[in-house]
């Protein structure tokens, strides 16, 4: 794809070429972005982009992808930044196209995710004063970015395109708004351009290194544990330290959990993993989380969702937290040992100190520790029922899981359907499980697995979704049909927006207040009036046929409508403020 | 615990709005902010007068710090330091004794009178915080009519400073 494009249009500059090649701040866009190793931009034109869109037009090496929705947007290449590390690229016009994005810039700072958001913004001289399309984009963003910028002069044009990537790549990671005045992209002025390999800030120097005293502390700690338990999450992926924290955990013999947002970072089906954490994580991940004496948390936020109750969060444990931003050390829950570092260099150091001890972890007390846990694990808290006449959510998951062996990369909107997947779906390999956790954003997986199949072209990518999130993005099966994108798209249908209604059968005396779906659109028709295959499944025997059918389509977007068991909750629950000792059980197996 | 805060930041555009826009998202006590750039241009100074829990106030700081515009920050009331503020008041004098009076307490305090006419007075003022709510309570109440006050900000005393 990233040929040089022929022709008179031509703004390339190669290295072995004369430099002194001027360029047009839209034409300094695109070719910053070519070099800084950019493939895609997710966008949607406008007025105040024009002359952006015009510099995309006279070239081919970075690929525009036309969305039909700014959200649908951001959420793509929120998707594409999640499954590649890389930042994601967005574009979008002034005003409308900038409060549009909103929503897909807020979702991507909660999960700290890599973007640059770039927004038109109406001409310089007009900023203030009510232009047509006029919105403060620096201000209406600026809660929900890591950082902003408007671009005030063409000069800094460059300067600031570095600064945005190096910002939004480095340290925690989050999203990054360039506002560009439409002036600043005039064809007519143009300005010599040279791509800056480096970029130093005075005042952003994220830590990398943890502070040697402070690990070998750690270190000793978590050696004379007796029931030790590692609790880590999605900083372990966005730092791609899945190798490190697998030896780690590997030289501690302990059990391990994860967040949400951490799955697949550690081996799912490995035995020392006993699954996810927190509301609807499991019995024995619970459990281990309140008995255990200590608790090394490595790049998790302590999130509401995670720790329940703080005041009974690990009543009897030592705290270590490893992460890269101080301000998320001793936010909700106070820590005993911080580790301000970067998870990769600090677990490489603790590697290396754990191999070099004298001191080995306490086999006795794991042995027993291990059993306590196994008891837990007989609960099997995630069983359901497997004979029910309807389709059962979990088991569509549990098919999805074996027609594509573990390998898919699986994205997901927000809902029951997404806790099942959680639960159900075993994420060997990080970058696999994509979904929004921390703004749980409705309408996320449709465009966020956009973004993850045009990262990996060839490779199996499903969208679990819910019949209600799904309608929230709907309009990207028309993307995915012009850009050919085979997703698979499994709608667990039951009819309801099923995990407000089961917060409705729980607190609210069973009041369905506006949870139930009426005039649902017919899926198979939908899907088949934008070009894609269409699929109802109504019956249990069904499922695993279907599935198959579906993913042997492999040039195809798939959409399954699942008619799925309209009843189902997803346990167990801890319910908020309550404790993770205090989680309740499905009825039929509730625990004595 | 009231904590001040020296801040050194980029002297850009928004700089100011994003600290002010911290506070209110966060829902932290705020209860005075200075700025002004410093001798370096590029450069703004900050201080910032809030309350809180030691944990607050670390998340505070912390916060703070994490904005990419934040160069520096101390919070100077950890150790020995100065604090001032400013004040400007201007009151109605407007008989004899009234000046007199007005002119014995702004000597007391060692203010200064600014601007006369006939009937007013400003008069400046600097101090603590309390030192200045010491002047206002020793003035007749009814002969004030407007005060603007700076704000506090401060210096972190001897060797220790924020500076790059
Ligand atoms: C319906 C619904 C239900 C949910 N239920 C649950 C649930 O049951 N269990 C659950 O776990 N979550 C649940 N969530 C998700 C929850 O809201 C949070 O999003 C999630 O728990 C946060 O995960 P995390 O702690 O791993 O943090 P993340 O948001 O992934 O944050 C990552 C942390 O790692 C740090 N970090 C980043 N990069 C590095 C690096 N290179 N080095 C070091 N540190 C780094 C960051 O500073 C941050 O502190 C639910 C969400 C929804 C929508
Ligand atoms: C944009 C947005 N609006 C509202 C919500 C609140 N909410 C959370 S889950 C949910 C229902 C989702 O229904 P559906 O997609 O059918 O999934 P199910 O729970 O039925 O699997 C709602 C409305 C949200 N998370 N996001
Ligand atoms: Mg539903």
């Amino acid at each position: 794809m990233s040929h040089r494009p022929a022709g008179p249009g031509c703004i390339w500059v190669e290295p072995w070429e004369n430099t002194e090649v001027k360029l047009s701040g839209g034409e300094i866009i695109i070719q910053f972005l070519k070099d800084e190793g950019v493939e895609y931009i997710f966008g949607y034109p406008g007025g105040a982009v024009l002359h952006i869109y015009d510099a995309i037009f006279q070239q081919d090496a970075v690929q525009h992808i036309l969305v039909r929705h700014e959200q649908g947007a951001v959420h793509a290449a929120d998707g594409y930044a999640r499954t590649t590390g890389k930042a994601g690229v967005a574009l979008v016009t002034s005003g409308p196209g900038a409060t549009n994005a909103v929503t897909g810039i807020a979702t991507a700072y909660m999960d700290s995710i890599p973007l640059v958001v770039l927004t038109g913004q109406v001409i310089s001289p007009f900023i203030g004063s009510d232009a047509f399309q006029e919105v403060d984009a620096v201000g209406i963003t600026r809660p929900c970015v890591k950082h902003n910028f408007l671009v005030k002069d063409l000069h800094d044009l460059i300067p600031t395109l570095k600064k945005a990537f190096y910002i939004a790549t480095t340290g925690r990671p989050g999203p990054v708004v360039v506002d560009i005045p439409k002036d600043i992209t005039d064809p007519n002025i143009k300005i010599p351009y040279d791509y800056p390999h480096t970029i130093e800030m005075r005042s952003y120097n994220p830590t990398l290194k943890g502070h040697l005293g402070q690990i070998n502390r750690a270190v000793e700690k978590i050696l004379s544990a007796k029931r030790p338990m590692i609790y880590s999450g999605g900083g372990v992926v966005l730092g791609n330290a899945s190798e490190q924290l697998i030896e780690f955990t590997r030289l501690l013999g302990s059990p391990i959990t994860s967040t949400l947002m951490g799955l697949g970072a550690y081996p799912a089906t490995d035995r020392q993993f006993v699954g996810m954490l927190g509301m609807h994580g499991t019995y024995e991940a619970n459990m281990a989380m309140h008995e255990c004496d200590v608790l090394i948390a490595i790049g998790a936020r302590f999130d509401d969702r995670v720790t329940g109750d703080v005041k009974q969060f690990c009543p009897h444990a030592t705290i270590i937290h490893v992460d890269i931003d101080p301000a998320s050390i001793s936010k909700n829950v106070t820590v005993d040992i911080p580790i301000v570092g970067d998870i990769k260099h600090v677990l490489t150091d603790m590697n290396l100190a754990l191999n070099a001890s004298k001191k080995k972890p306490d086999q006795a007390a794991l042995k027993k520790w291990w059993s306590q846990i196994e008891k837990w694990q007989a609960k099997n808290c995630l069983r359901y029922d497997r004979n029910s006449a309807l389709i059962k959510p979990q088991f569509v998951i549990e098919k999805l899981y074996e027609v594509t062996q573990g390998d898919a990369f699986v994205t997901s909107d927000v809902g029951q359907h997404q806790m099942f997947t959680a639960q159900f779906y075993k994420f060997d390999k990080p970058r696999r499980w994509i979904n929004s956790g921390g703004l749980g954003t409705m309408g996320f997986g449709l465009p966020a697995a956009i973004g993850v199949q045009l990262a990996h072209q060839d490779a199996t990518v499903a969208c679990v979704t819910g019949e209600a999130s799904i309608q929230m993005c709907i309009q990207e099966l028309s993307t995915a049909k012009q850009y050919n994108l085979p997703i698979k798209v499994i709608t667990l249908n039951n009819r309801y927006m099923g995990m407000v209604r089961q917060w409705q059968e729980f607190f609210y005396e069973s009041r369905y207040s506006h949870s139930y779906l009426d005039a649902l659109p017919d899926f198979v028709k939908l899907a088949e009036s934008y070009g894609h295959v269409g699929m109802r499944i109504e019956k249990p025997e069904d499922v695993e046929g279907a599935l198959k059918e579906a993913f042997a389509m492999k040039d195809r977007l798939v959409f399954m409508d699942f008619v799925t068991d309209q009843t189902e909750n997803v346990y167990p629950m801890i319910a908020t403020g309550k404790g993770h000792h205090e989680m309740h059980m499905s009825p039929d197996r509730e625990l004595a | 615990m009231r904590h001040i805060i020296s801040l050194l930041m980029e002297n850009e555009a928004g700089a100011l709005s994003r600290v002010a826009g911290l506070f209110s998202a966060r829902g932290y006590n705020i209860e005075s902010l200075t700025v002004a750039p410093t001798e370096d241009e590029s450069l703004s100074r900050m201080t910032i007068v809030t309350h809180g829990s030691e944990r607050i106030i670390e998340q505070i700081t912390k916060q703070l710090n994490k904005l990419i515009d934040v160069v520096k920050l101390a919070d100077i009331t950890e150790g020995e330091h100065l604090e001032r503020e400013l004040m400007l008041i201007k009151v109605r004098v407007d008989s004899h004794t009234l000046r007199d009076e007005t002119k014995r307490v702004t000597d007391i305090f060692h203010g200064r009178i600014l601007d006369v006419t006939d009937d007013t007075y400003i008069i400046e003022l600097t101090g603590t915080g309390s030192k200045l709510d010491a002047f206002i309570k020793a003035l007749n109440e009814n002969c004030i009519i407007e005060t603007a006050r700076s704000g506090a900000t401060g210096l972190a005393q001897g060797e220790r400073a924020l500076s790059l």
